[in-house]
């Protein structure tokens, strides 16, 4: 019991950074119907914008609240520029080609995203200095759970209400449902649909970053290719919560991240991998639109 | 009678082909590349089945040709080699000896990736588009981490110790062998059924046509050729490791496909030796090829989005000009 406890902690933070990711994912493909295959780049790109912030600011040597939380905010800011770009430059040339044509297209974007990192950043993997002092706090009944942990979870739920305020309250955020739900009635609505998928990305693209710089608190190597399996991963979170769904993709985070650390702990480390996909095939087979998702009727 | 001239005449024009080429082609690192592109041109045809002309979505293709590469590779390793001693002992000569084993080898290989395809592809039709993408992604990466947890084909180390059988000779024929079967499915009712489903599957249903038989018919074919290029690509390499076969190879079958032109047979082979040649090309640049090539296929995509080829097929100019229905759409 102790330990599904301790597990089901660990699930939890692994979840949300899932989440994190999944919604950028989500919140593209409901606007564009478009796969992202970039994000994970973006989440990659937001890990190292921490570390160069990190080292510029001295962050290792005397850690303080204020600066892990511009640590966090350039990271955000540097990836949401970085999403900006994506959209603007590739894949606003070919919004109107087949959607095949733009998955190319993204997947090259990620292959660029990689190897540009292998070129800028080296191919090694690098430390990400802690940016906070990691204690351990005990829950009682054997059950830790670090101050890391914590943060994370705490800033996941902080960056989430803010994108549920800022969707279902804003003028912005009611224009994005109005293009999510048909973007020509948007364009003849005169709401700026453009510049609307613009926001989406960078919105997308800052979440993904704060995700990067929460993993270093749990896992602070990083690497140009980090971004590949988690990005997969959250991408399947988002399917299984219903892409296009916003409270499905933070769902699908959290399943994802328990059902991963449950078999690690349960079953082996080395179907880690698997499960994910594995819980998408077994959920796709008898919900096809995902735990969340709206069962389209065809239209004939 | 014909028939049979065409295929004897190929067969001879290939044994040719395969005794002239270290003389014309002396340096081996072309003559892999050249293989590597055979392969590649097997894939991207056979995925060309179900993402061009049945305009079903697939991302596994890799977790096909793993499955039929590993299979044939522990065939030929740990079943055949008494038949090949026998067939050695019988007075063939080795060369021959080696291909029947290969042959078998190759066709157990297809058929275990057909029947993975067989499985894959019966539940995961009932879903569309960019759903049937991910399942389809999945499967393939089930695979992949179920081969790498298999002890007995060496896990995570890989599998060394293949034979290497295949020659020049077994690659062009299987690449003549798929691009034959496409462009005759084309001209058949089953081809024609497919690209219906393609362009509208309800209107196909509508006709009477059978669409979950139609795109299990094309799943299964397409995997089979996977299963056979895995099989080729195993006994080229002499080793097979999990990591040749993520996710990312099958995007870059599918890359092939989408850039030759969706449906279009010769567009999936041009695009298959040009994406297996630039890499290559750009070795000279080193460290910046790979981005050169993500930039490059980046700028392709957004100059030319239906492809190099669209979907028109090159023809030979001595062909009979008669133009197949590879026609217009594409999917999603």
């Amino acid at each position: 019991m102790q330990e599904f406890l301790q597990q089901l902690v660990n699930g939890i933070t692994w979840g949300s950074v899932y989440a994190l990711i999944a919604l950028g994912y989500t919140m593209v493909y409901g606007i564009l119907r478009l796969i992202n295959f970039a994000h994970g780049d973006v989440f990659m790109l937001g890990a190292f914008f921490a570390y160069y912030a990190a080292t510029k600011l001295d962050v290792a040597m005397n850690p303080s609240p204020g600066k892990a939380i511009l640590v966090l905010l350039i990271s955000m800011v540097g990836a949401g520029i970085v999403g900006f770009l994506i959209e603007r430059f590739a894949y606003r040339p070919v919004r109107n080609s087949s959607r095949l044509t733009a998955l190319i297209t993204a997947i090259g974007v990620s292959l660029l995203l990689q190897n540009g990192g292998i070129l800028v950043f080296g191919s090694a993997p690098k430390p990400l200095p802690a940016i906070i002092r990691v204690q351990n706090i005990d829950l009682g009944g054997g059950v830790t759970v670090t101050n890391a942990q914590l943060i994370i979870i705490a800033v996941s739920l902080i960056l989430m209400a803010v994108l549920r305020w800022f969707v279902l309250s804003t003028r912005t955020g009611k224009a994005m449902r109005a293009v999510s739900f048909n973007r020509d009635a948007a364009i003849l609505m005169g709401i700026p649909t453009d510049k609307i998928i613009s926001v989406t990305f960078v919105l997308g693209a800052a979440l993904a970053a704060a995700a990067g710089v929460l993993v270093g608190l749990l896992n602070p190597t990083i690497s140009p290719l980090m971004g590949i399996m988690p990005g997969l991963k959250a991408f399947v979170a988002a399917v299984v919560g219903g892409i296009g769904n916003i409270p499905g993709a933070v769902l699908g985070g959290l399943i994802m991240g328990l059902a991963e650390v449950m078999v690690v702990g349960y079953v082996s480390s080395t179907y880690r991998d698997a499960i994910a996909f594995v819980l998408l095939i077994a959920i796709l087979l008898f919900r096809p639109s995902g735990l969340l998702g709206k069962n389209q009727a065809e239209k004939v | 009678m014909r028939r049979v001239l065409t295929i004897a005449g190929t067969l001879l024009a290939l044994v040719c082909l395969e005794l002239l080429l270290p003389r014309v082609l002396p340096n081996t690192y072309y003559q892999r590349i050249l293989m590597l592109c055979g392969i590649n041109v097997i894939l991207a045809v056979s995925l060309n089945l179900v993402n061009g002309l049945t305009g079903q979505f697939s991302i596994g293709h890799a977790g096909f040709m793993a499955v039929g590469g590993y299979s044939a590779a522990i065939l030929s390793m740990r079943v055949l080699p008494p038949l090949a001693a026998a067939l050695a002992a019988a007075g063939l000569p080795e060369p021959i000896a080696e291909g029947i084993v290969l042959l078998l080898a190759l066709l157990a290989g297809g058929t275990l990736a057909a029947v993975a395809g067989w499985a894959v592809g019966l539940p995961s039709l009932r879903l569309r588009g960019d759903y049937l993408a991910i399942v389809t992604l999945g499967f393939g990466e089930i695979i992949r981490v179920v081969i790498t947890n298999i002890d007995a084909v060496g896990g995570a180390r890989g599998l060394s110790g293949v034979p290497r059988y295949t020659t020049f000779f077994w690659v062009v024929l299987w690449v003549v062998i798929v691009v034959t079967l496409s462009y005759n499915l084309l001209k058949s009712s089953h081809g024609r059924a497919m690209l219906a489903v393609r362009e509208d599957e309800v209107a196909a249903e509508a006709l009477g046509i059978d669409t979950t038989r139609t795109k299990v018919i094309a799943f299964v074919l397409s995997a089979f050729f996977a299963g056979v290029a895995g099989g080729l690509f195993a006994h080229f390499d002499a080793y097979l490791n999990p990591s040749s076969f993520t996710f990312l190879r099958s995007i870059e079958i599918v890359t092939m496909v989408v850039l030759g032109g969706m449906g279009s047979v010769s567009g999936a082979i041009l695009a298959a030796i040009f994406l297996t040649g630039l890499p290559e090309l750009l070795r000279p640049v080193k460290e910046y090829r790979l981005v050169i090539y993500a930039f490059l296929l980046i700028v392709l995509m957004i100059t030319r989005p239906q492809g190099i080829l669209g979907t028109r097929e090159l023809t030979m100019p001595w062909a009979k000009k008669k133009p197949l229905p590879g026609g217009a759409g594409g999917a999603g």
